[in-house]
C-alpha cells in the first residue's frame, strides 16, 4: 500500500497548540502537536470525539489559526503568509466534510465549478474540468442534480470532485465517512484510495472509526486529550497498540481479554484477506492443534476480512512454531502476547 | 351634498379607488425598493460583523444594531411626526404623498435589515466553512454563498416586508397623502361612510393576498432544497 508514498515531506506541523478563550476560561484544544506527513501517503488521525482532531485538521489550512506553533506545507510557513496569499494557498488544499457542505442552491456541476469560479477560471474551462471530475467520481450523469436530489454518498462524491477542482496536492478529510452507511463508506474509501494512487494526492484523514484507518491509511496518529499519544505504521499500531486509547479504539467494545490463567496468547490480524478462506479451521487441521478463541472482532467488507482475533496458544512450543509458520506462510500478521491478569 | 350621497360604487368613487390603488402601489414599490437598497447592506453588515460571523466587529455590530432597534421601537405614528423637519429638508414640504415616503422608508429599512440578517443567518456554518476552505474572500462568500443560499428565505422576507409596509400606508392620511388606506380612513372615520371604507379595505386585503402569494410562489420555485 505504501509504494505511492515517497520520503518527501509535504506537511509539517511543529509544536502546534490551540487554546480557546471561552466564557468558562481557557480551553486547550491542542497541545504540542508535531507531525510530519509524507508526499503521496494516506495519513490518518484517530481519536474519540472531543479529542481535538477536527481542530487539528482545521489548523492545517488555517481555518483555525493556531495559538502557537507552525504549519508548513510544501515549504511554505502558513503563519508567514498575508491574507491574500493564505487564500491562494487554500485553493491548493482540498477539504471534505462529514456533512458534505454543498451549496444547496447549486447543482452538482455548479458546486464543482465554485472553486474555479472564485479563482477566476473561465466559465467554459471550469465546466469542462467539472465534467471530467464528475466523471472521475462516477457522477457524470448527475451533473444537473441538486444536492437535495442526491444520496449521502453521491453528495460526498460531488464534494470530493469540488475539492479536487484546483488540482490540490493535499486533501483534508474531516470525518468524511461518518455520516454514511457501511457500504457507502466502503465505496468512498475506495474512491479516496483511487485518487491517491492515480493523482498522487496526499490525503489526511481525521476519523473516530478504526476501520477507516485500517482500510486505507499507511500511517496513523492517535490523538487523545489534545495531544498525540501514539504514531506509526497502521499495521504496527494495530498489532501492538501502546496507549490505552489505541487499545480502546482497536477493541471498540472494550473487550480486551483478561483473566485466563497460564500461557501466552496470539493476536492475529486480518487486513483484507479473502473471506472465503477458512484460515482458522485450516490452521487447526494443518498444524494438528486445538486453539481456544478468546476474542474475535472481524467483519467482512466486500468479500474481504478485516479485524482481529486473539487465540490462546498451546503450551507445546513445537505447535506454537507450526502455527507461526502457518501464519507467516499466508502473510497474516500476528503478535504474541502474555495473557493479561 | 353630492359627495355625501355618492354610493360606494359611483363613477366618481371608482375613479378614486383606482387612483388610490395607484398611490398605494407607488408607496409600496418605492418604499420596498429603497428599504432593500438600505436594508440589504445593513443586514449583511449585521450578519457578517456578528461574533459568529465571517468578519466579527463588535463595535460596528453593536452600533448598527442599536440604531436599528431604536428606529424599530418608535411607533410609526410618532416617527411620522418626529421626522417632519427631516421630511421638509429632503422633500421641501411636510405634506403629500412624497412627504409620507420619508418616514415610511425610515421605518421600513430597519425592519428589512433585520429580515435580511435573519435570512442570511440561516445559511449553514458548514457551507461557509467549505467556501473558506476553498480560499473564498469574504466578499465572495457574501455574494456567491450567503445571498444565493438564502434566496428563498430572502423572498419570503420580502413578501412579509411588503405586507408590513402596506399596513403602514393608511397613515399617509395624517400628512395629507393618498392611497386606498387614506380613502378608508377619510370616508370611514371622518364621514361615517362605512360602505366606502369596506370597499377600499377589501381592495387592500386583495392586494396583500396577491403580493403574499406571488412572494411565496417565487420563494418556493427558487428553492432547490425540497423537490
Amino acid at each position: 500500500m505504501s509504494e505511492s508514498a515517497s520520503e518527501k515531506e509535504i506537511i509539517r506541523i511543529e509544536n502546534l497548540s490551540k487554546v480557546y478563550h471561552g466564557a468558562a476560561g481557557e480551553v486547550v484544544a491542542l497541545k504540542d502537536i508535531n507531525l510530519s506527513i509524507r508526499e503521496g501517503e494516506i495519513f490518518g488521525i484517530i481519536g474519540l470525539s472531543g479529542a481535538g482532531k477536527s481542530t487539528l485538521v482545521r489548523c492545517v489550512n488555517y481555518l483555525e489559526r493556531p495559538t502557537s506553533g507552525r504549519v508548513i506545507i510544501e515549504g511554505n510557513d502558513l503563519s508567514a503568509l498575508s491574507n491574500r496569499e493564505l487564500l491562494r494557498a487554500r485553493q491548493k488544499i482540498g477539504m471534505i466534510f462529514q456533512e458534505f457542505n454543498l451549496l444547496s442552491q447549486r447543482n452538482a456541476m455548479g458546486n464543482v465549478c465554485y472553486p474555479m469560479e472564485i479563482a477566476g477560471v473561465s466559465r467554459a474551462d471550469a465546466k469542462k474540468r467539472a465534467l471530467e471530475l464528475l466523471n472521475m467520481v462516477g457522477l457524470s450523469n448527475r451533473a444537473k442534480a441538486y444536492p437535495s436530489q442526491m444520496s449521502g454518498g453521491q453528495k460526498q462524491r460531488v464534494a470530493i470532485a469540488r475539492a479536487l477542482a484546483m488540482n490540490p496536492k493535499v486533501l483534508l478529510c474531516d470525518e468524511a465517512t461518518s455520516a454514511l452507511d457501511p457500504t457507502t463508506t466502503q465505496s468512498i474509501l475506495e474512491l479516496l484510495q483511487d485518487i491517491n494512487h492515480r493523482l498522487g494526492v496526499t490525503i489526511l484523514i481525521v476519523t473516530h472509526e478504526m476501520r477507516v484507518i485500517e482500510q486505507i491509511c499507511q500511517r496513523v496518529a492517535v490523538i487523545d486529550q489534545s495531544h498525540i499519544v501514539e504514531m506509526g505504521d497502521v499495521k504496527e499500531i494495530f498489532v501492538h497498540p501502546q496507549s490505552t486509547i489505541a487499545k480502546q479504539l482497536i477493541f471498540p467494545q472494550g473487550q480486551v481479554p483478561t483473566s485466563i490463567a497460564g500461557n501466552s496468547t496470539l493476536r492475529i490480524v486480518f487486513d483484507g484477506m479473502s473471506a472465503l478462506e477458512p484460515i482458522i479451521s485450516k490452521m487447526v487441521l494443518e498444524c494438528h492443534i486445538t486453539v481456544n478463541i478468546l476474542y474475535a472482532h472481524t467483519k467482512v467488507v466486500e468479500g474481504k476480512t478485516f479485524g482481529q482475533m486473539v487465540i490462546r496458544l498451546p503450551e507445546d512450543q513445537t505447535s506454537v512454531a507450526r502455527i507461526k509458520a502457518y501464519l507467516n506462510d499466508r502473510k497474516i500478521y500476528y503478535k504474541e502476547e502474555p495473557l493479561h491478569e | 351634498m353630492n359627495e355625501y350621497l355618492s354610493s360606494a360604487f359611483s363613477t366618481a368613487m371608482l375613479g378614486e379607488y383606482g387612483n388610490g390603488l395607484l398611490v398605494t402601489l407607488y408607496f409600496v414599490i418605492l418604499c420596498t425598493l429603497v428599504s432593500y437598497l438600505i436594508g440589504i447592506p445593513a443586514g449583511v453588515i449585521l450578519c457578517v460583523s456578528d461574533k459568529d460571523g465571517i468578519h466579527p466587529n463588535a463595535p460596528l455590530n453593536k452600533t448598527l444594531g442599536l440604531v436599528v432597534n431604536i428606529l424599530r421601537s418608535i411607533p410609526f405614528v410618532i416617527l411620522l411626526v418626529l421626522v417632519l423637519p427631516l421630511t421638509k429638508a429632503l422633500i421641501g414640504t411636510k405634506v403629500g404623498d412624497n412627504a409620507f415616503l420619508v418616514p415610511l422608508i425610515i421605518s421600513a429599512a430597519p425592519f428589512v435589515a433585520r429580515m435580511v440578517e435573519s435570512s442570511l443567518k440561516e445559511v449553514g456554518h458548514g457551507v461557509i466553512e467549505a467556501a473558506q476552505s476553498m480560499g473564498s474572500t469574504n466578499w465572495q462568500i457574501i455574494t456567491k454563498v450567503m445571498i444565493p443560499e438564502a434566496k428563498p428565505s430572502l423572498l419570503v422576507g420580502a413578501a412579509i416586508s411588503i405586507t408590513t409596509i402596506l399596513g403602514y400606508t393608511p397613515l399617509a392620511t395624517l400628512v395629507g397623502g393618498g392611497g386606498l388606506g387614506a380613502i378608508a380612513v377619510q370616508y370611514g372615520l371622518y364621514r361615517f361612510q362605512n360602505d366606502i371604507m369596506y370597499v377600499s379595505s377589501i381592495l387592500m386585503v386583495i392586494l396583500v393576498q396577491i403580493m403574499q402569494e406571488v412572494g411565496m410562489k417565487l420563494a418556493r420555485s427558487s428553492d432547490k432544497r425540497a423537490r
